[in-house]
Order: structure tokens, then C-alpha cells, then sequence
């Protein structure tokens, strides 16, 4: 007699696989990639390489000497951490400042926590905080270095030059246009909108994200931003600036909705995104630094179980 | 167009014999009947080992409340009166029948004619209901009299009939609403005069355009009778599910359909209460799909209970070489079949088998938090904070997250990108909850 299987329905399950999930996240991050390296040159190819190999290469380690488990580099959520790190840092980085947070961030922040699904907080941010608060002077310098096209002539002469955000804080102009395509100063990824706008898309198409959490987040930003600037123009930037400067949109886009760290239902979800949009705009406002994206998204990571408390959905029949 | 509440998958349709004709499958020579084959307390046999039986004549009673009476589907002798393994593995009582020809009792019309005129009163039919053993179809294999016996106080407001099919391959009540259309009707007239109600809701799945479009025109004969679209989405054709779709009414946790005024049947069901009703024949076949995509011939058959299932998986080309599963029923609720030499019963609509290949679950991996188990769950539960709480053997704390509500829907596991075992682990909640209100009220 044949053997069979006898197990529980359901019999059939989807296609979609915690694989095919990441490398559709990662395929989202090569627009945003592409720019970069259309504006910073080679330096942002090596600086991203650089961080998906120490990514990658820490958790093969890590699973395979110190926690002797099964390696899952192949599920593709070392390979985002690491771009998303590198999105974060500036071309000019050393690489040993990049080894630094890749090791912070995959070590520290998902390994110790059992690896992918089992972190509370987003592990490129925890690396970025960490080199932020460690290494000021390299990773969150005043001046950033200013894009420089591959092709045509450069915006300016200048090597370097502020961030909007920081211009903007010091009363300068600055370009709307250079900043929705992305030809300002700037961290690797957050330079171009439209780039992360193109891979919010891809997400939202292929239902890895929701619109949630970046639509929550970014119109609380925007109203809180735009209630501010009402008030006083002179002293508050305007709304526009706010969420296409300083990676807001690489933020609500690719940290805040990481669907490990971010609220499981869609009410909760619509919570977080407001708190994000919240806290950003008070970090930015009030706070020493013209950046509060990262502290706002990890704060309100923190704040996830609770929130995953309060917001259970409606059940059928009660 | 029409839907439930909330949540709900779409498994691939996969409907592969959607155009073949109900073929009748021949008698078997040796058969095996189970003494009860319904959801309540056992029947008691009326016959013993050595009599001669006729197709139709009661072999055993109904005799407490839940129950129902089970009839021979075979004319032939009773060689033995023993425990069988029945296709998940549990004995059960049975009888063992050598078939010889086939004669049935006097009295059970066997022709086709349709008989329109409904002659009995409410009480009557519900009677006749008890006496032919009729039972629910749709898979639960509740006696079907009972649900028209309403509680005091109780009134309905709607006979609603789940013609939905939302299961993936399954086609039978599909064919059955293409051939026999006439049939069912008249039993769901005869279900709505049990039941004292002016009007009739059947809803079928968008997915059989043509089903509906048969229906309909017939219908227009009949009073009181709506043939109502419904979207095609998994789990349609849950009981809860599809009285919310129809009328928009919530039945309460723990609560059945006459909650909100309303009773259910499968389509299935009424084509077996006219027969019991007009012809006086008693449940003793039905209609199943044998399906899979390596099966050589795929068929809907007319089966008489108690068909070795190994002699119709014989008859439609026999067992594909790399078969790794056989369901009974379809992919989403039917369960795994463990011994094919176990008959089939009143309720086994379909045979599904699956190559080794389709057995295999996913790669399991850490939870994602992605929440799409929530948001596909119909009952509006979290199956992983229900399974991440059975993982930890908490079960008091299982039951706070509503496990009891889980109607076992599937869609959960089904969806999760990680392959998380979530339904797995509810039933177990389940069990583990049983228990605990078992110990409870013996307090
Ligand atoms: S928890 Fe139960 S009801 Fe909800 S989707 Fe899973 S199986 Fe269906
Ligand atoms: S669907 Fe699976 S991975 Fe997603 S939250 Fe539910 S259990 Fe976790």
C-alpha cells in the first residue's frame, strides 16, 4: 500500500514566502540605489557593496560559529539591512565605520534576538544610531558631500556642501527640484523622492507594505509640519521641505513599515505612522539636530507591543 | 456584488471537472457500511449478521435525539457485523455486505420522473426527514431534521442554501445544479414549507455563471426562491460567513444561524431531501468528485455509501504513481485519508490526490509580523498570537484570544509567507480549551 501523508488542513498553501517577500524589498531599493550612484559616483557602489558584504558576511558568521544554527543569509534580510545602512551613511564614509554598524547592527540589534522576525527594532537603524551618537564627526557632519552627476555639468563646484535640512535650518534656499530628483547633499538613499517613491510602489504593487504606515506617517508630518510653519514662518520650514528632506521619505517608506518592527493590524499600523509623524517633526523643530527620523521610528519601535495591544481588529459575532 | 465581512483568500479554483457529466458508478461486490454515519449520538442496529437486506431498508435507529437512522444502499447479504477503520484511521462499527444485485425495498420510487407537488404537511416532512437519515452535506453530517425542529421562542425569517462550492476542486454540487437543478428546487420548497418561511436564499459563487444562470431560470416557476451571486472568495461558504453575506446578519460567537433567524442547508442536502420527501428514498448515495492533477481520468460519480475508496480511485485510472496525499473532501478543510481500503459515507464528496510534490508544506521560518494572517482570518481573530500562545502552552490565555471562535477556515496557514503551522496549533488550543471547560463545570 502506497504510504501516505496525513496531516491537518489546510492542504494547499500561497505562493508567497518569507524569501520572496525580501528580495521583492530589495528589488524596490535598487531605484534609490541607481541615483545614488548616478550622483555620487563609485564611492556610493563601493560604500553599499561594502555594507551588504559585512551584513551578510556577520550573520554567516554569527549563525555558524557562535549560534551553530542553520544559515538563513539566503532569505535576503541581511542583504536589505545592509543597503538600508548604507542608505543612511554618506558616500565619503570609511569602510571600517561601515563594518562598525553592519556588525552593530546585525549582531546586536537581530542576532542577539534570535535573527529576522524575532528583533523589536529595525537593525540598519539601530547600526545608523549607533555610528551617529559614535563617530559624529564621520557620519553626521554638517556638510555632506554634493552629488556630481555622472553625465552633464555639476550643480555646483563645491565638494561638499549642507544637507537641505540643515540649510534650511541656517536660514538658506534650496532647490525643490534638486531635491525631489535627488541632486542635493545627503546621506546615500534619502537624496532622491522620486526614487523611493518608485520603491514604495513596487512594495504597495507587490503587497509587502501596505499604505498605512507611510500614509500616516507622512500626512501627520506634513499637517503637524504645515500647523508649525502657519505659525511662524520665519522660524519653522516649510511643510514641502520637511517631507521631501532629510530621509523622510526613506523612512516612512522602507524603516517604518519593516514589517518586523512595525504594528501587526492596520489600525495599529495608523497609529505608529502618526507617532512617527509626531516625534519626527518635534525632533526636527525643537531638537539640537535638523535629523529626527531614525529616533522617532526606533522610539515608536518600542512602542510596538503596546500598540499591538490596543488594536486588535474587531472579531466577527461580538 | 455580495461578500462576508472581512478577510478571506483566493486559493487557486482549480475546478477540473467542471465539465464532466455525473456518471453512475457501479456496484461494488463487497461493501461496508458504518452503522452511524452523523455528527450526534450512535444509531442502534436493527439487523443481524446473516440477513438478507434490500437497498433502502433500515439497518439502524435513531434513537436519542442527535441522531440519525442509516439505511443499506445494497441489496445482499450481511456477511459480518465488525469494526472498520474508516478513512482517518478510527474503527468504527460496521457491516459487511456481499452485494448481490440490486433490489430495493418496496415503496422507494427509483425512476426519474420528477415529482412536483409537495403533499405533506410541516410536521410530515420533517418525519420523513428523520426517516430517511438524511443529513447535512455540506460536510458536518448533522441530522438534517433537527435544524426544522425549532427551539421555543425561535422563529425563522430565511431557508438559506449554500450552493457556494468555494472549496478548490471540488464540482460536484457545481454538476449537481447543472443536471439536477429541478430536483434541488423542489426540495428547497420543501424545506421552506418545513420551516414555515416565505423566502428562500441560495447563494452560489460568481465562479458558475452557469449554475446560476440554470437555477434562475427554473426558479422563476418556483415562489420565494432568490438565486443570489456571491463573490468568489474562500470561505464563502462558511455557515457564519455566508448568513452575513446574504442578509447582512452577524450570528453571535457560540450562537447558531436560528440567532438570527435563519437556517442552513447545502445544496446537496436538498436534492437528498427531495428524494426522501417525494420518493421516499432514504440517504444512501451521493454525488463525488474524483479529482487531482496527475489522475488520469477525473470524474464526478453517483456513489453508493459504503464504496471502497480504493475501487473508485481504481475506476477513474487508479493510484498515480507519485501520489503523496489523498483528501477527502477539498484542500482547504477536507481531511488527510489514511487507510484507502475505508469506505466512503454519506458525506464524502470529493477525492483529491495529491502528488508528493503538493503534500510538502513550506519552509517554515520566524514569524515576520507581516499580519497577513489577521487580515485574511474571516472571524476577525490573530491566529499568531493565538499560536504564538499555544507554542508556549498557555492555553487559559488562548481561550482570552477568542480560539474558540476559529472556524478551522484554513486561510490563516494557508496565507502565511513563513509557513507557520497556525491552524495546527489552534486545534490543539482548542482541545486544550475543552478540556479546561470539561474540568470547569465538573467543579
Ligand atoms: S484563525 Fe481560524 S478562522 Fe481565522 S483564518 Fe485561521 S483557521 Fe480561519
Ligand atoms: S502570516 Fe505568518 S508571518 Fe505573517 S504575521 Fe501571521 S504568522 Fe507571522
Amino acid at each position: 500500500m502506497a504510504l501516505l501523508t496525513v496531516s491537518g488542513s489546510p492542504h494547499v498553501q500561497s505562493n508567497q514566502t518569507t524569501k520572496k517577500i525580501m528580495w521583492t524589498v530589495i528589488i524596490a531599493l535598487l531605484p534609490a540605489l541607481l541615483v545614488s550612484i548616478y550622483y555620487f559616483g563609485f564611492d556610493a557602489l563601493v560604500v553599499t557593496l561594502a555594507s551588504v558584504v559585512f551584513c551578510v558576511g556577520f550573520e554567516w558568521l554569527i549563525q555558524k560559529y557562535i549560534l551553530k544554527t542553520k544559515t538563513t543569509i539566503s532569505d535576503g534580510s541581511a542583504i536589505i539591512t545592509g543597503v538600508l545602512l548604507a542608505f543612511n551613511l554618506p558616500s565619503n564614509v570609511p569602510l571600517w565605520i561601515v563594518g562598525i554598524g553592519a556588525l552593530v547592527a546585525i549582531g546586536v540589534a537581530k542576532m542577539s534576538y534570535g535573527g529576522l522576525g524575532k528583533n523589536p527594532f529595525n537593525p540598519a537603524l539601530v547600526g545608523r544610531v549607533f555610528l551617529f551618537i559614535s563617530f559624529p564627526s564621520k557620519v553626521a557632519m554638517s556638510d555632506w558631500p554634493i552629488p556630481k552627476p555622472m553625465f552633464g555639468s555639476s550643480i555646483t563646484d563645491a565638494l561638499s556642501g549642507p544637507t537641505p535640512l540643515l540649510a534650511l535650518k541656517n536660514g538658506e534656499a534650496v532647490n525643490l527640484w534638486n531635491m525631489f530628483i535627488g541632486a542635493t547633499g545627503g546621506s546615500l538613499g534619502e537624496v532622491s523622492a522620486i526614487a523611493l517613491i518608485i520603491g514604495g510602489l513596487i512594495m504597495l504593487f507587490r503587497k509587502v507594505i501596505t499604505w498605512h504606515i507611510p500614509v500616516s506617517y507622512l500626512t501627520t508630518a506634513g499637517v503637524f509640519a504645515l500647523i508649525l510653519w502657519l505659525v511662524d514662518p520665519s522660524e519653522f520650514i516649510h511643510p514641502t521641505y520637511q517631507l521631501l528632506a532629510g530621509g523622510m521619505l526613506l523612512g516612512a517608506i522602507f524603516m517604518a513599515t519593516d514589517m518586523v518592527t512595525s504594528p501587526i493590524t492596520y489600525k495599529g499600523q495608523l497609529i505608529f505612522g502618526f507617532g512617527c509623524g509626531v516625534l519626527t517633526i518635534v525632533f526636527r523643530s525643537f531638537g539640537p539636530m535638523p535629523e529626527g527620523v531614525s529616533f522617532a521610528i526606533l522610539i515608536m519601535n518600542a512602542v510596538t507591543p503596546l500598540i499591538d495591544k490596543i488594536s486588535s481588529p474587531k472579531r466577527f459575532g461580538y | 456584488m455580495k461578500t462576508f465581512k472581512k478577510g478571506g483568500v483566493h486559493p487557486q479554483e482549480n475546478k477540473l471537472t467542471n465539465d464532466s457529466t455525473i456518471e453512475v458508478f457501479p456496484l461494488p461486490k463487497q461493501a461496508v457500511v458504518f452503522v452511524s454515519q452523523h455528527l450526534g449520538a450512535p444509531s442502534t442496529l436493527v439487523v443481524q449478521k446473516g440477513d438478507k437486506v434490500k437497498a433502502g431498508q433500515l439497518i439502524a435507529k435513531a434513537e436519542q435525539f442527535i441522531c440519525a437512522n442509516t439505511h443499506s444502499p445494497y441489496s445482499g447479504t450481511i456477511t459480518k457485523i465488525d469494526f472498520a477503520t474508516d478513512f482517518t484511521g478510527y474503527k468504527k462499527q460496521a457491516l459487511y455486505i456481499d452485494v448481490d444485485g440490486d433490489e430495493w425495498l418496496e415503496g422507494i420510487d427509483t425512476s426519474t420522473e420528477i415529482i412536483r407537488e409537495i403533499k405533506l404537511d410541516s410536521n410530515q416532512i420533517i418525519d420523513k426527514i428523520k426517516e430517511m437519515g438524511v443529513v447535512g452535506l455540506g460536510g458536518a453530517a448533522f441530522p438534517t431534521h433537527i435544524k426544522y425542529m425549532l427551539p421555543q421562542g425561535k422563529k425563522a425569517d430565511y431557508l438559506i442554501i449554500n450552493a457556494v462550492e468555494c472549496e478548490p476542486y471540488l464540482t460536484s454540487d457545481y454538476r449537481l445544479m447543472k443536471e439536477k437543478a429541478e430536483e434541488c428546487l423542489i426540495g428547497i420548497e420543501i424545506l421552506k414549507k418545513a420551516l414555515n418561511v416565505e423566502k428562500a436564499l441560495v447563494g452560489v459563487e460568481s465562479n458558475k455563471p452557469e449554475a446560476i444562470k440554470n437555477l434562475t431560470n427554473l426558479a422563476k416557476n418556483y415562489k420565494g426562491i432568490e438565486i443570489v451571486p456571491l463573490k468568489t472568495k474562500y470561505p464563502q461558504g462558511a455557515e457564519k460567513q455566508l448568513i452575513y453575506a446574504l442578509t447582512k446578519r452577524e450570528v453571535p460567537s457560540g450562537k447558531l444561524p436560528i440567532e438570527v433567524g435563519c437556517v442552513v442547508n447545502n445544496i446537496g442536502t436538498t436534492q437528498a431531501v427531495y428524494y426522501a420527501v417525494q420518493k421516499n428514498m432514504p440517504l444512501v448515495q451521493n454525488i463525488l468528485t474524483l479529482t487531482g492533477k496527475n489522475v488520469k481520468e477525473r470524474k464526478n460519480l453517483l456513489v453508493r455509501v459504503g464504496t471502497p475508496i480504493q475501487s473508485v480511485i481504481d475506476y477513474c485510472g487508479g493510484l498515480p504513481q507519485d501520489t503523496g496525499k489523498v483528501i477527502s473532501g477539498g484542500p482547504m478543510m477536507g481531511k488527510a485519508i489514511s487507510d484507502l481500503s475505508a469506505p466512503t459515507v454519506k458525506t464524502t464528496s470529493a477525492l483529491l490526490l495529491m502528488s508528493e510534490k503538493e503534500s510538502l508544506r513550506k519552509e517554515e521560518t520566524n514569524c515576520l509580523r507581516c499580519g497577513k494572517c489577521i487580515t485574511v482570518c474571516p472571524m476577525g481573530l490573530e491566529p499568531i498570537k493565538i499560536a504564538q500562545l499555544a507554542e508556549n502552552r498557555l492555553w487559559e490565555d488562548t481561550e482570552k484570544t477568542y480560539a474558540m471562535d476559529c472556524i478551522e477556515c484554513g486561510s490563516c496557514l494557508y496565507t502565511c509567507p513563513a509557513g507557520r503551522p497556525l491552524l495546527d496549533l489552534i486545534r490543539v488550543s482548542k482541545n486544550h480549551i475543552g478540556d479546561l471547560r470539561r474540568q470547569r463545570a465538573q467543579k
